[in-house]
């Protein structure tokens, strides 16, 4: 196999986006018109905003702050260090935010997990969110991967189908919200690319010697496809520019590899409770993969499921001793690790599987010390000198 | 082929399914036909782990085929795993979203398969649909991930005061992944009734059913809610 590097396209062919002649359509432009009609409120995204390019040549507005945090429930459950790196350069960046209680989680896991729920419920809990966000005066910032595909996918019926759309409006009232549709629905991944620029001058580590490779989510860009960022610039516009662009802003080398389209392995039902199926996709066409044809020093994507999947299903395979043993995290985190965010405080990698003190090393933090650093937090908690660890204590 | 499967269930059965999958709203925008081309086939993790294939799917549903269709969805709808991958279908097809519909119908009828295939899953359920989070930080056993490594085992140990260890106020919880209003409990539990949602479950697993709105029912009469 031909060696390859950076994200130069191996193509002459240039892909210049036209969005009148699109296969899928832009939903705004009838968002606002359902608003005139009085069929809901729409929330503008607030200035200031980014305008990036999405697929097929459209621009999207991107929120830089009053954003209202969608948190995901793998990501807080089980590797909080990703939405802690998130809220964690809101705060080094100055960025206004808001992390609420009144907010529950999409639950498509759960829905494309076992499908016991219906257009209606999963439109309603949308829905709900949505109306939080906008009484709370914030705007929607959806952490998952699955939750932003799957809000687009209910927007997408909601546009769509007006007898939907009275039911889920009807429930909504019930309720005593306002029935209130963003402008945009956009993923957290999309605001990191927002402000890539900003997170390098606020960088500490040279990540120039890092090698890393990219998964990007499926449920970020193939569902609902034309609304995801591209940039003629990363990879020649051919995929998403998402996590890629943050990456390399932050001058750390993305190494390409051949199977970046395929899934996690993560399969929502399979990842819980028929797992040789996830650890077996996951490990030998990603991870393997990745090392043979570009020898990683960290994999990172942009959802909780992907983070999931490449991370824990090493564990089994190693003891296989198959070609595997690279960290895996998402680009929140290691944006947070490049801006000097504390290892573990912030980024808290012990929640991780698969060994990260190798890369720690190469960017130059000592684990070492950070870990004894953690571990006397740990024992004045324990102590009862503090109740939690405060964001004063790790900024 | 013909599928000679299930041959003892009658073919108005298997019909009355056929009809409710293809009564879906979301049914006419997720088929258009099948080329064959098998390129759904090509990107689909399933597929290359299962004997399962995505155009098959989309054959059988273009085709009407209803008693192959009875069979894929005993045998087959839940190898998938909904990654979407399949949505680079020419045709603009998503066999992905017409097997979601296709589990939708199987649960909402309680198909034996379904039961199976749902059998070690329903304790996630009882979280989503009483906390509105679907995996908290107290599931991270080592009995239940044991292929993950011994971090489970610490995680589960350590778990409370690691919790405590988070500089986000809203993650200090053990049993939920961020601490949820009650209120926002008690929205979301009225949307599982008004949505039919909830009665979905009685016909997969009618004890689960009956706990969750016992536990529905209580937080909506304390919170002053009236469910009629
Ligand atoms: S959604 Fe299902 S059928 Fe489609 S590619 Fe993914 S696993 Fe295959
Ligand atoms: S990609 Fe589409 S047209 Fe081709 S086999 Fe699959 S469903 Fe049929």
């Amino acid at each position: 196999m031909a060696e390859r590097s950076g994200t130069t396209p191996e193509t002459e062919r240039r892909f210049t986006p036209d969005p009148t002649t699109t296969r899928d359509e832009d939903l705004r432009e009838a968002i606002w018109e359902l608003g005139k009609e009085g069929e809901w409120i729409v929330q503008p995204v607030p200035e200031p905003y980014y305008e990036a390019r999405t697929k097929y040549g459209r621009t999207k507005k991107i929120p830089l702050e009053k954003t209202w945090h969608h948190k995901s429930c793998g990501q807080c459950g089980h590797i909080p260090g990703y939405s802690t790196s998130i809220f964690w350069l809101n705060r080094r960046l100055g960025l206004d935010y808001f992390d609420p209680r009144d907010q529950t989680s999409c639950t498509a896991w759960n829905y494309y997990a076992s499908a016991t729920s219906n257009q209606a419920a999963q439109a309603a809990v949308a829905m709900r969110n949505f109306a939080a966000a906008y009484q709370s005066g914030y705007y929607p910032l959806i952490h998952c991967g699955t939750s932003f595909g799957h809000y687009k996918e209910v927007r997408h019926e909601l546009v769509h189908d007006h007898q939907l759309r009275r039911r889920v409006r009807e429930v909504i009232e019930k309720l005593g919200r306002p029935f209130v549709m963003p402008e945009e629905l956009v993923h957290y991944s999309e605001w990191m690319y927002a402000i890539r620029d900003r997170l390098k001058e606020h960088q500490v580590y040279d990540l120039s010697q890092i090698t890393a490779t990219v998964h990007p989510a499926c449920h970020y860009y193939k569902l609902q496809a034309g609304d995801a960022v591209y940039d003629p610039e990363i990879y020649g516009g051919q995929r998403t520019a998402v996590v890629t662009a943050v990456v390399e802003a932050l001058g750390a080398h993305v190494a390409d590899y051949s199977t970046w389209y395929d899934c996690c392995g993560f399969g929502f039902r399979h990842i819980l409770v028929q797992r040789d199926f996830t650890r077996s996709f996951a490990t030998l066409r990603k991870i393997e993969v990745m090392k043979e044809e570009a020898n990683p020093d960290v994999v990172l994507t942009h959802d909780t499921g992907c983070v999931t999947s490449l991370d824990k299903s090493q564990f089994a395979a190693q003891a296989h001793r198959r070609n595997v043993g690279v960290p895996v995290m998402s680009e929140s985190q290691f944006a947070a690790l490049a801006l000097g965010a504390h290892p573990f405080r912030v980024v808290q990698l012990h929640w991780h599987a698969t060994e990260y003190r190798g890369l720690l090393a190469k960017i130059g933090i000592d684990a070492e010390q950070a870990w004894a650093e953690f571990e006397d937090d740990l024992e004045r908690l324990k102590a009862g000198e503090m109740e939690h660890l405060t964001w004063e204590a790790v900024l | 082929m013909p599928s000679d499967r299930y041959q003892e269930v009658p073919l108005e059965d298997k019909l009355r399914l056929f009809e409710q999958v293809k009564a879906d709203p979301r049914f006419d925008d997720y088929l258009y036909g099948c080329y064959e081309c098998g390129i759904c086939v090509a990107a689909c993790p399933s597929a290359r782990f299962y004997d399962f294939s995505p155009r098959k799917i989309a054959q059988t549903l273009a085709r009407e085929d209803v008693e192959l269709f009875y069979e894929q969805l005993n045998d087959d709808i839940w190898n998938c795993s909904q990654c979407f991958s399949c949505v680079r279908c020419p045709r603009k097809n998503n066999p992905g979203g017409l097997i979601t519909i296709m589990r939708e119908v199987a649960v909402k009828n309680g198909l034996r398969s379904t039961k199976q295939a749902l059998a070690g899953y329903t304790r996630i359920i009882y979280k989503i649909m009483t906390t509105g989070t679907q995996v908290s930080p107290d599931m991270l056993q080592e009995d239940a991930f044991p292929d993950w490594g011994p971090g489970v085992k610490e995680v589960a140990q350590n778990l409370a005061l690691w919790r405590r260890a988070l500089p986000p106020e809203t993650l200090h919880t053990t049993g939920l992944s961020w601490d949820v209003e009650e209120r926002t409990k008690q929205e979301l539990y009225l949307i599982w009734k008004m949505t039919g949602a909830l009665d979905m479950i009685a016909q997969l697993d009618e004890g689960l059913h009956d706990i969750m709105e016992e536990v529905m029912e209580e937080a909506l009469e304390e919170g002053g809610w009236s469910t009629h």
